[in-house]
């Protein structure tokens, strides 16, 4: 050990603050490139599993299976053209 | 007819008829003078903005000449970089929203010359006109005939280097909306060893040293540039059409 | 040995492939790292002229080296996406820049701190630190560029020529920076004296070194995981491994 006691290597010999401070600004950035990666994996899996949940979800055929890509038709008017789809 | 008569078809060789890489160059460049002179103001903005510029140091911090004397090169090189950079946009953007600048990809001669024809004109129009300004303003900040006349001769030699390198800069985000502030993100790290090197030589003239080394160091990397940048600006130009 | 670029263009491979190497590089990474930082804090002897503030010295180095390299491999990496046109290459641009980026900062920030007890301030305008904050420039231009396009394959293009662009500067900007510095720097001391190193300081850092930049790796890894996963997400092995949870190993082992 280098220092004689826990209390010496706190302190530093006064440099203590600034060993310390890097240190646990060190570690700290550390972990936030971890959580970021983290969510960001988190994110991906999350909404794709939710858009497998909704492309196999038990009650959707494969013919009433979305095929516009999200979109709704709104109906405009009482007859509605078919050569809209 | 019976007879089998051979059809004579005019045969256009591209090779042969097509304007030369020379002509071609000239063209181009007296294509965009022109432009430029009939859009005045876009020729005024940069100029104007470079004395405002520089006009904001005597007031935003001292009008002592002891400062001026010792910021001077580095506040007209600082606004000369930064007017250079307000023109940047213009270099493609016009040709990119017209169309013109995908028929300049498309024509036999090389991207690469034409963007070099375009960058010189740009210089022509904002670089310059600051070089030819810089002698008054020089006086305003209390520098001395040879300070100015160094500071002169490093602005000639590295607005061109600014043009080239702000053109790869102006290259990659002409397809984009928010280009303008990205494009000075994008230039300004590459501008600093330019912008060190030419207030350095203005310094060490002000000293007394003979600067004809550093001036040397200077065209080299003009050279390197103009040999570099136009490739490239144009790799940069085919991509950001190849997006639209 | 082309066979194995050849299989890179495979997004599957690699993903099977990087998930056996990254339990490896982690536990190596944070023993040798956690090793050299505990050994360099506790048991590497003062520095006579600094004390104990070269401390420092165990994350700015690894932090710093790992700053440039990364730039590096990035640029290295946009030359594969101009020339091969691999996706990976790309895929590795986008997962390594933020991290750069953060790394720098760390640099910069150890750096700075490390400043005060040795020259008496929070920054100064040395060689290094300026040319630290210009890399971080740079690394800040790739990132808000490979955002602005919304193609992308335009992206991955336009973020390449921006790295080879900036990696052809960055030996002037060094150059440049040091001489400017020697221009400004008063005459009194060499600001940027490093302490004389003995085995019992440099064997740590060296330890630190390896094993931050084992560390990175296997962090790149991760993220060009999930950058993967997000891109081929219509395929039938990716679909697999979101139902089987997203881990980063494939169950088949990934051929």
């Amino acid at each position: 050990m280098a220092f004689d006691s826990f209390n010496a290597f706190i302190l530093m010999e006064g440099h203590g603050p600034y060993v310390w401070t890097c240190y646990g600004v060190f570690f700290l950035l550390v972990a936030v490139i971890a959580w970021l990666s983290v969510r960001d994996r988190r994110r991906v899996v999350l909404s794709q599993q939710q858009e497998q949940a909704r492309a196999t979800s038990p009650g959707v055929s494969a013919s009433t299976r979305d095929r516009t890509g999200g979109f709704q038709r709104i109906p405009t008017t009482q007859s509605e053209s078919t050569s809209k789809s | 007819m019976g007879q089998q008569q051979p059809l004579s078809v005019p045969v256009l060789d591209p090779v042969t008829t097509s304007p030369g890489l020379w002509q071609s160059m000239v063209a181009v460049l007296r294509r965009d003078l022109r432009l430029s002179v009939r859009q005045k103001q876009d020729l005024l903005n940069p100029l104007l903005f470079f004395v405002m510029v520089v006009a904001l140091f005597p007031l935003g911090v001292s009008p002592e000449s002891e400062f001026l004397r010792e910021a001077g090169a580095g506040i007209l090189w600082v606004g000369a970089l930064l007017a250079t950079l307000l023109s940047l946009d213009h270099l493609f953007r016009f040709d990119y929203e017209d169309g013109t600048l995908e028929q300049m990809a498309l024509q036999p001669q090389p991207l690469f010359v034409l963007v070099l024809a375009k960058t010189l004109a740009h210089w022509l129009v904002t670089g310059l006109p600051l070089v030819i300004l810089t002698p008054m303003l020089g006086m305003m900040l209390f520098l001395d005939g040879n300070s100015v006349a160094v500071l002169c001769l490093t602005l000639l030699i590295g607005t061109p280097v600014l043009s080239l390198i702000g053109s790869v800069g102006a290259a990659l985000t002409v397809g984009l909306r928010a280009g303008g502030v990205l494009l000075s993100l994008l230039v300004i790290p590459l501008y600093i060893p330019v912008l060190i090197f030419g207030t350095g030589t203005v310094m060490a003239a002000a000293g007394g040293s003979d600067v004809s080394g550093h001036l040397a160091l200077m065209a080299a990397i003009l050279v390197l540039a103009v040999i570099l940048a136009p490739l490239a600006a144009a790799v940069a130009l085919k991509i950001s059409l190849s997006a639209s | 040995m082309w066979q194995f670029f050849h299989k890179l263009g495979s997004p599957k491979w690699f993903y099977g492939i990087a998930g056996r190497f990254m339990p490896w590089l982690l536990g190596l990474g944070l023993v040798l790292s956690l090793a050299g930082i505990v050994w360099g804090l506790a048991f590497a002897p003062q520095d006579y002229l600094q004390g104990n503030s070269y401390r420092i010295i165990f994350i700015h180095v690894p932090t710093a080296f790992l700053a440039q390299s990364v730039y590096m491999m990035m640029a290295v990496a946009g030359v594969i996406t101009l020339v091969w046109k691999m996706k990976l290459a790309d895929v590795f641009v986008r997962a390594a820049a933020p991290v750069g980026a953060i790394l720098t900062v760390l640099a910069l920030f150890t750096g700075a701190v490390w400043g005060k007890p040795t020259w008496g301030t929070w920054w100064i305008w040395d060689a290094r630190l300026t040319s630290m904050l210009i890399l971080l420039f740079l690394y800040l231009g790739i990132i808000g560029l490979s955002h602005a396009y919304s193609d992308e394959k335009t992206a991955a293009r336009a973020v390449a020529v921006l790295a080879v662009v900036g990696v052809v500067n960055i030996p002037i900007i060094k150059y440049s920076v040091e001489w400017w510095n020697t221009l400004h720097q008063p005459a009194t001391f060499k600001l940027t004296e490093k302490p004389t190193m003995v085995p019992e300081m440099w064997v740590p850092l060296l330890l630190a070194v390896l094993g931050t930049y084992l560390l990175f790796g296997w962090v790149a890894l991760y993220r060009m995981q999930t950058e993967v996963l997000r891109r081929e997400h219509r395929t039938r092995w990716v679909r697999d491994v979101i139902a089987a949870g997203g881990h980063s190993h494939l169950k088949s082992g990934g051929a």
